[in-house]
């Protein structure tokens, strides 16, 4: 590795370049990280820059002729928004459960049976809920035979192959995400901050408000961004659970059409293309509003 | 803390009779696939007529389930051994080394977990179909490494953080290099730690839908993707046989969450991700 022949600049400092290398911490041990981050480049960063170069090139017209056909056929351009009409009431809903949650389960003793049984749906993934949903759900699953026990509905309502259905399984998968890292959240922030203004006569809701919403608010901002993300993606669920041609046909739907029925990539990636755009924009809102809120060291305790 | 108005009470009682709900609703639906399977004829009851197992046998036969969970774990075997290859060198790097440019190669590794994977799938998917790998076994597996590599780094990250440098140091005084620092002293030290990543990347390439969905050819489905297609396709196929195979499925998954659970907690499955992309 000594290579002292290089280093003639500096007569003063006799040092090789291996050593001046190693002094900012490049030396052999740092190497091993490079073939994991040449995987990541050549097969992350190397197709999305080539998705976005071919995006370009399309079969025929010119060279935004892709994105030109997109946003003129109605069609199209609303996949965007029933994707949205998805996404956002989702990650909305997600949200506003798993705080009030998280806030009670962080004083619960046995928290691991409750984290693992959330952690199912999640690890079964979403193929196996839509599944499970097309049976739990249908006009003869359990739910509605339930609900006419009970004598709350008359016939069986129709919560498969349309919106509800996608919302629901989305929910079921989504849930669980937000509230474990919204629990991660709340178990950091120090009982004692809580504990002061009890004492100093804040009533739980005045608690809450003051003191734990400003310590969550940044961290809930990255949850709601990878909520966002997650379900602006839906795919299997919408076309098991959804109608994938009528009012949940979202804009992963779109893209797979036009790689694996048209396939025409060009086209697919510019779909792909867009769906980034649109995440990445609503990711962008989201932090830029996150840096007007309280940033911190409070997180004491656990951290 | 201790006095609490009515209101607070119902409010608690709410919260908690959601969770009750939601986690009912979760178990109750994992309950009619496993019924379905196991019944002969449910029509319009709360249970099926009769028990049978015979749409295990059916399921198997019709959706050739045993060529299937031999691709299904082949694929999954050499992704979960490359990702532990591969990453865990690069976590102990990150770990232990502050070099220029750090931040750029985390935020390299935090991107492929944050990207959804539908969305770099279709131009992955396009670069593997130009370079003849897409439908092969080995484009299955490059796909599925491109989240499971930086999933091994970041978990392992913490795990390395761990161990005191100075056991390693001692180990460099005796003249050990850094491949004898790994044989001996590191990997016998992160068993734990590698367990649980190989153990969670596991669970994630076998219930991975959309990238192996998106570079799959009918040789290289695995068990996720042949469920999603046989109920899309439905019609002809029994659904008590689909429902067996999603109960295979679910076999399959959860065997492995279980052992994982052992070595971590479950709010970690997400939460360490978190606490690095929250930086």
């Amino acid at each position: 590795m000594s290579v002292s022949s290089s280093t003639t600049g500096r007569p003063a400092r006799r040092l090789s370049l291996a050593q001046r290398l190693a002094a900012r911490d490049l030396d052999a041990v740092t190497l091993l990280v490079v073939p994991a981050a040449l995987f990541v480049v050549a097969m992350f960063v190397y197709p999305f820059l080539y998705g976005l170069v071919l995006s370009f090139h399309p079969k025929e017209g010119d060279a935004l002729a892709n994105y030109t056909t997109f946003f003129s056929d109605p069609y199209m351009y609303g996949t965007i928004w029933l994707t949205l009409r998805l996404a956002l009431p989702v990650t909305v809903i997600n949200l506003l459960i798993s705080v009030p949650i998280a806030m009670r389960v962080r004083h619960m003793r046995r928290q691991r049976i409750l984290t693992t049984i959330l952690v199912l749906p999640i690890t079964l993934g979403t193929v196996l809920i839509a599944e499970g949903l097309l049976n739990y759900l249908g006009p003869q699953g359990w739910l509605n035979r339930t609900l006419i026990t009970f004598g709350l509905i008359d016939h069986p309502i129709r919560l498969v192959h349309n919106y509800l259905g996608v919302l629901l399984s989305l929910v079921i998968t989504g849930f669980p995400f937000t509230f474990l890292l919204t629990l991660s959240m709340i178990s950091g922030i120090d009982p004692a901050l809580e504990q002061a203004a009890a004492t100093l006569g804040a009533r739980a809701p005045q608690r809450f408000r003051r003191i734990v919403l400003p310590l969550i608010l940044p961290g809930l901002a990255v949850t709601f961004c990878l909520a966002f993300v997650d379900a602006f993606s839906v795919f299997p669920s919408a076309v098991m659970l959804g109608s994938p041609a009528g009012e949940t046909r979202v804009i992963s739907i779109a893209a797979a059409q036009a790689a694996f029925e048209k396939y025409d990539y060009s086209y697919a990636s510019a779909i792909a293309m867009i769906m980034t755009v649109i995440q990445f924009g609503f990711v962008g809102i989201v932090l830029a509003l996150r840096g007007l809120f309280y940033k911190g060291p409070a997180l004491g305790g656990k951290g | 803390m201790r006095f609490e108005t009515a209101l607070g009470r119902l409010w608690r009682t709410a919260v908690w009779a959601f969770v009750v709900f939601f986690v009912l609703n979760v178990l109750a639906m994992i309950s009619t696939v496993v019924i379905n399977s196991l019944g002969t004829r449910w029509l319009g009851t709360w249970l099926p007529a009769g028990w049978t197992l015979r749409w295990y046998m059916d399921a198997w036969h019709r959706f050739q389930l045993d060529d299937v969970l031999l691709v299904t774990f082949e694929i999954a075997g050499a992704v979960v051994v490359l990702s532990a290859l591969i990453g865990v060198p690069a976590a102990y790097a990150l770990a232990r080394r502050n070099f220029p440019g750090k931040s750029i190669v985390l935020v390299l590794f935090l991107l492929p977990l944050l990207v959804p994977p539908i969305t770099f799938g279709v131009p992955l998917a396009t670069v593997l179909y130009r370079a003849g790998l897409a439908g092969t076994m080995s484009g299955v597996i490059i796909a599925n490494l491109v989240p499971t590599v930086p999933f091994t780094v970041v978990l392992m990250i913490p795990f390395i953080e761990q161990i005191d440098p100075r056991v390693e140091h001692a180990a460099r005084v005796f003249g050990a290099g850094t491949g004898r620092l790994f044989t001996r002293i590191l990997v016998p030290l992160l068993l734990p730690g590698i367990f649980a990543a190989t153990l969670l990347s596991m669970v994630r390439t076998v219930s991975m839908f959309e990238l192996t969905f998106l570079t799959a050819g009918s040789s290289s489905q695995t068990l996720v993707v042949a469920l999603y297609y046989s109920v899309f396709a439905a019609g002809v196929r029994p659904g008590q046989s689909i429902d067996a195979m999603a109960v295979i499925y679910m076999a399959s998954t959860l065997i492995w969450l279980i052992i994982a659970l052992r070595f971590v907690d479950p709010t970690q499955i997400v939460a360490r991700a978190k606490r690095s992309r929250a930086d």
